[in-house]
């Protein structure tokens, strides 16, 4: 139950995928957010902590996701074999964009060499200034690169739909309780 | 005999004017500086500088009046120790360098107040805006340097209005201190 199997996520992928669906999509949301907040708003210095600490923790969760990916079997693909191609391509996709995001945001906050405050619980020191006006460059790729992981996420959710409503799959089901049942098609 | 006199003495008296020698701000040897302080909530002083300029300025100490400076700034090069800050500070809240991407003052009249006080008028441009302003000057020294150059210092206040200069976010006045050391051409 909470591993996987050849046709069934476990328990641990499904919490990790929509822990991280949770985190990505409030992420994208208050980092919009909080670049246009007055000065003189009361959240002007607390959105910009919660969106590094949470996105580090994210970081952090979606390092121990890609270890716990590959050591687990990946349940076959539903569908034509060009869905199950293009399925798999923008997985491999979100995860990069994810870590290039990371990376960025990172820069962002580093690029003076102080480190970042993740909830006043610990700092993740800085390392330091790699290229001129890197606190600009990284921020303005972190900025695209979370519009396009967010359209990429939405077409991976759009697709989920498709499988459930169109095709009348598991596609959907499956990445909400592991499938007990193993020998179900 | 009257006539030549008269050219003579006429000729002393341009090539007196002509004694006015041209420097070349120190900018390579990092002897001047372009700083800024703006008042923190109203507070504490923010201090920053900019790090990338150049100017020329001539100066005869017999006639200070006919002195001239110009300098250029590249707002991109703002600094005020913090990469978050400098980011903002270099958006469209602020300078906007993308857009604006030069930054200058020229002297349209110097005023002797005795005394190695001096009055230098100009017109300053930042974010695309040119406004008059006033530099209080003071000489600090001239002479030759131990490397058989000469050079010749003076230290500036001025002031304007972010709101003045169109700034999409308005913190109020900013206080420029400039210190200059030129080396005579």
């Amino acid at each position: 139950m909470l591993t996987n199997t050849s046709n069934s996520y476990g328990w641990i992928a499904i919490a990790f995928h929509w822990l991280s669906a949770l985190a990505v999509f409030g992420l994208f949301a208050l980092g919009y957010w909080m670049v246009d907040l007055d000065y003189y708003s009361s959240w002007y210095k607390e959105a910009p902590h919660l969106h590094k600490s949470i996105g580090l923790l994210l970081a952090l969760l979606t390092l121990a996701r890609i270890g716990w990916k590959i050591k687990q079997t990946t349940p076959k693909g539903i569908g034509a074999k060009w869905e199950i191609a293009a399925a798999h391509f923008t997985h491999l996709a979100l995860y990069l964009l994810l870590l290039s995001i990371f990376l960025t945001g990172y820069l962002i906050s580093t690029a003076d060499g102080r480190g970042i405050d993740v909830f006043n619980w610990f700092t993740l020191p800085s390392s330091g200034e790699w290229v001129e006006h890197q606190e600009d460059i990284a921020g303005d790729i972190h900025r695209w690169l979370a519009y396009t992981v967010i359209g990429l996420a939405i077409l991976h959710a759009a697709a989920a739909i498709k499988h459930h409503v169109i095709s009348k799959d598991n596609t959907l089901k499956r990445m909400l309780t592991p499938t007990i049942n193993e020998d179900e098609e | 005999m009257k006539k030549t006199l008269i050219a003579a003495s006429l000729l002393a008296f341009t090539s007196g004017f002509a004694n006015a020698a041209d420097y070349v701000i120190d900018t390579k040897g990092a002897h001047a500086s372009i700083n800024f302080k703006v008042k923190h909530l109203g507070y504490s002083w923010l201090t920053g500088r900019f790090d990338d300029f150049s100017g020329t300025f001539s100066y005869d100490p017999a006639h200070p009046e006919a002195s001239k400076i110009s300098v250029t700034i590249d707002p991109e090069s703002v600094n005020s120790n913090h990469a978050e800050r400098d980011k903002h500070i270099r958006s469209g809240d602020f300078l906007d360098v993308s857009k604006y991407t030069n930054a200058s003052f020229t002297s349209t009249k110097i005023e002797d107040l005795g005394d190695g006080k001096l009055k230098v008028y100009g017109d300053f441009t930042l974010h695309g805006t040119t406004k008059p302003i006033v530099i209080n000057a003071e000489k600090i020294g001239e002479g030759d340097d131990p490397w058989g150059g000469y050079r010749a210092g003076f230290s500036g206040t001025t002031s304007f209005e972010m709101a003045d200069y169109g700034l999409k976010m308005n913190m109020g006045t900013v206080e420029m201190t400039l210190h200059i050391e030129g080396i005579k051409q």
